[in-house]
């Protein structure tokens, strides 16, 4: 196990940017989530780390050694590819073994692993057969199970779900939740999927365009996100974010509505802002409440409901109650946000506090 | 795998014959008459004698005169149909003919000689097959040397080019360093230089380096094919990026990831090359003339040429030799035709 320091890495094909001056420190043990939207760079940083690309500016340092020459055979990593990448010419024990052989371990040894991680992931009834013969979550079980036995300074993680179906994702996320407890490694984890990233990680690290947005434990990301991007990208359904314009001191305007909100102290009267409010803070409101909600659709998932909207000025507005709703389409609804829970983004996108 | 007979009674709609499926039998009919036609004419020619090859019109069985042994005659005599001047027909043996008399003798009485105008007899012969073609010139003109030899140069040189062009192939597709794509454009630059162009200078090397007149001058020249190295390069192009980077990741050196993840899963292109290397070896026919001039170093194709001589060529037994010099290629593609259609297919090459 190992802890992981990248100092200004930055990546560049010939004259494009895919990675601009990316800073991280990971703890030994810590379970790291990069997360983003698709070509925001993360499945480079982790190929950086991993030393499949070479860096082309920045220093990567394993246990405060540099290991930023070094090729990935050397650095002593094990990660878990998005096609699995198994070996389809070799059985499964020949794939979880390939490594353990190219280390030179002796032969007992390397049954001995092959065992423990075997049963570890239930593998052992098919250590015998080749890839093309088995399912998707048995395949990810061999991924897993090729990176646990060379017991590496850190696991790699390529959004090793994203191949999954549905239900077996939701099952494979607990499993890599138990096998981080039980082995404790450090494992940095990529991927585009907020709720991945949400149950995984002690930390999330936002990226976007290469750069890093915010880094944070996955309730100080959904708590205080530090811009719109990071409110917008956690959390689900996504934030709603309404136009605003500041009134007088602490007051900001929406259409027709003004109400008093302690952040936007910092804005001058005129200013533009944008108000964001996640669909679980906000609340009918029968009599009155801040603003006035057309209702153009409903979704009724029985222990919860969706209600979609469109505000006075335009804006669709998406709120989340307990339990099951009597409003129909073409209701108008009086919603209140609740104050605590709001959150106030200058022009320039930073959130005000 | 359909059965022979199944596949014979195959109809567009099951059941009736239609007129796609007239058409089609007829267009299968004319390519199997255009595609087999020659070779069943040349198996069953390669068993006639000379004289049988000789007539005209020819005929499309090998037949043989038959003969008999008569008492009192050293030799077997050879049998004919004779047509008396009474108008009877009887089957009598000939002992000698004088201008257009033919002189025979009933096998049965040896005793009187009989005279018989020459068109007035036809000879009496039977389905035979003359193995004496494919006999002497296997005992008498070494060409069981000639074959050993094909079969040696094609052998060692189909592992030496795949040997060569999967390293060349894995160090252009797979393996990483400064200057790939120069080499990459000089290799496909040589596609373009056949063989007769280099010819001169090649042979000059072979001979300088004392190669000449030795099988290895035939192996070693030809080894590294620009079109097998193309060939399996676009093969490994194909192989997930993935794969390669795990085998990197689980600590596997370029050869083992060589040897041990890209040869195994370039199998389709393999056996590509190694029919086509194969039937390029078999069939070679300029380079060997070449640089092989004693007759202990003749591969077969060289061995046919020379049964053609300036003056007269000995047809039966170059028939024989070529229905020899055919059977191992044959039987290359009745074995592989599978990973032939399929590898094909797969590599895109033709």
């Amino acid at each position: 196990m190992a802890a992981l320091e990248l100092h200004s890495i930055a990546k560049a094909y010939g004259r494009v940017s895919v990675l601009h001056d990316i800073s991280l420190a990971v703890a030994d043990g810590e379970f790291v989530v990069l997360v983003g939207p698709s070509g925001c760079g993360k499945s480079t940083l982790l190929r950086v780390i991993a030393g499949l690309e070479s860096a082309s500016d920045g220093q990567i340092r394993l246990d405060g050694q540099d290991v930023t020459r070094l090729a990935a055979a050397e650095r002593g990593l094990a990660m878990v590819f998005q096609s699995y990448a198994l070996y389809p010419h070799m059985s499964v024990r020949q794939n979880i073994a390939f490594a353990l052989e190219n280390m030179r371990l002796p032969k007992a040894e390397i049954a001995r692993r092959v065992q423990s991680a075997s049963e570890m992931l239930r593998l052992e009834p098919y250590l015998e057969r080749r890839p093309g013969a088995l399912s998707g979550g048995q395949r990810q079980r061999v991924a897993i199970g090729r990176a646990i036995v060379r017991d590496p300074k850190i696991f790699l993680f390529d959004e090793p779900l994203s191949n999954l179906d549905a239900e077996l994702r939701v099952a494979t996320r607990k499993e890599l939740a138990a096998l981080h407890a039980r082995i404790g490694g450090t494992m940095i984890y990529v991927t585009h999927d907020q709720v991945e990233a949400m149950t995984l990680a002690n930390r999330i690290v936002v990226l976007r365009a290469g750069r890093i947005e915010q880094i944070g434990t996955p309730l100080e990301l959904y708590n205080q996100p530090c811009n719109e991007f990071v409110a917008g990208f956690i959390g689900s359904p996504r934030m709603n974010f309404i136009p605003v314009t500041a009134a007088e001191a602490g007051q900001v305007q929406v259409g027709a509505a003004r109400f008093a909100l302690a952040a936007a102290g910092a804005l001058a009267a005129g200013d533009k802002a944008t108000l964001g409010i996640r669909p679980e803070h906000i609340d009918l409101a029968p009599q009155g409440g801040d603003l006035e909600v057309e209702v153009n659709l409903i979704e009724q998932l029985g222990g919860e409901t969706f209600v979609y909207g469109v505000l006075g000025d335009g804006s669709e507005v998406t709120m989340r109650s307990e339990g099951q709703s009597a409003i129909k389409r073409g209701d108008k609804v009086g919603i209140s946000l609740q104050r605590q829970h709001v959150h106030l983004f200058g022009a320039d996108g930073l959130a005000l506090r | 795998m359909m059965s022979p007979l199944a596949l014979l009674r195959q109809r567009r709609n099951p059941g009736r014959i239609g007129f796609s499926d007239v058409l089609a039998y007829i267009y299968l009919a004319v390519g199997v008459f255009l595609m087999f036609g020659p070779v069943v004419w040349l198996v069953l020619s390669s068993f006639k004698t000379r004289s049988n090859l000789d007539e005209f019109p020819p005929t499309f069985l090998p037949l043989a005169q038959q003969s008999v042994a008569v008492k009192g005659y050293d030799s077997k005599l050879p049998l004919y149909n004779v047509t008396m001047p009474d108008g009877s027909k009887r089957v009598l043996a000939q002992v000698r003919r004088i201008g257009v008399i033919s002189q025979l003798v009933d096998p049965a009485a040896p005793q009187t000689i009989i005279k018989v105008n020459m068109d007035k007899r036809t000879a009496l012969r039977h389905l035979g097959l003359d193995w004496h073609n494919y006999e002497h010139p296997l005992r008498h003109f070494n060409f069981g040397r000639y074959l050993w030899n094909s079969v040696f140069v094609t052998v060692v040189a189909t592992l030496v080019t795949l040997l060569i062009n999967s390293m060349a192939a894995y160090a252009l597709s797979i393996h990483e360093f400064r200057g790939k794509n120069f080499f990459l454009v000089a290799v496909i630059a040589t596609l373009m230089v056949p063989i007769t162009i280099i010819l001169v200078p090649v042979f000059v090397v072979v001979n300088e380096i004392g190669l000449d007149n030795s099988l290895w001058a035939v192996i070693l020249p030809g080894a590294a094919t620009p079109t097998g190295v193309f060939l399996l390069r676009q093969y490994m192009l194909t192989m997930p990026r993935e794969l390669i980077e795990a085998a990197r990741m689980d600590k596997a050196s370029e050869w083992q990831i060589y040897a041990r993840i890209v040869m195994p899963l370039a199998l389709p292109a393999l056996a590509v090359l190694t029919i086509f290397s194969v039937m390029w070896r078999w069939n070679e026919f300029l380079w060997p003339l070449v640089v092989l001039s004693k007759s202990e170093t003749y591969t077969l194709q060289i061995g046919l040429n020379a049964f053609q001589g300036d003056l007269q060529t000995q047809w039966n037994y170059l028939l024989a030799m070529t229905v020899v010099a055919l059977i191992p290629i044959a039987l290359v593609f009745v074995f592989l035709q599978r990973f032939i259609t399929s590898g094909i297919a797969n590599t895109g090459m033709k």
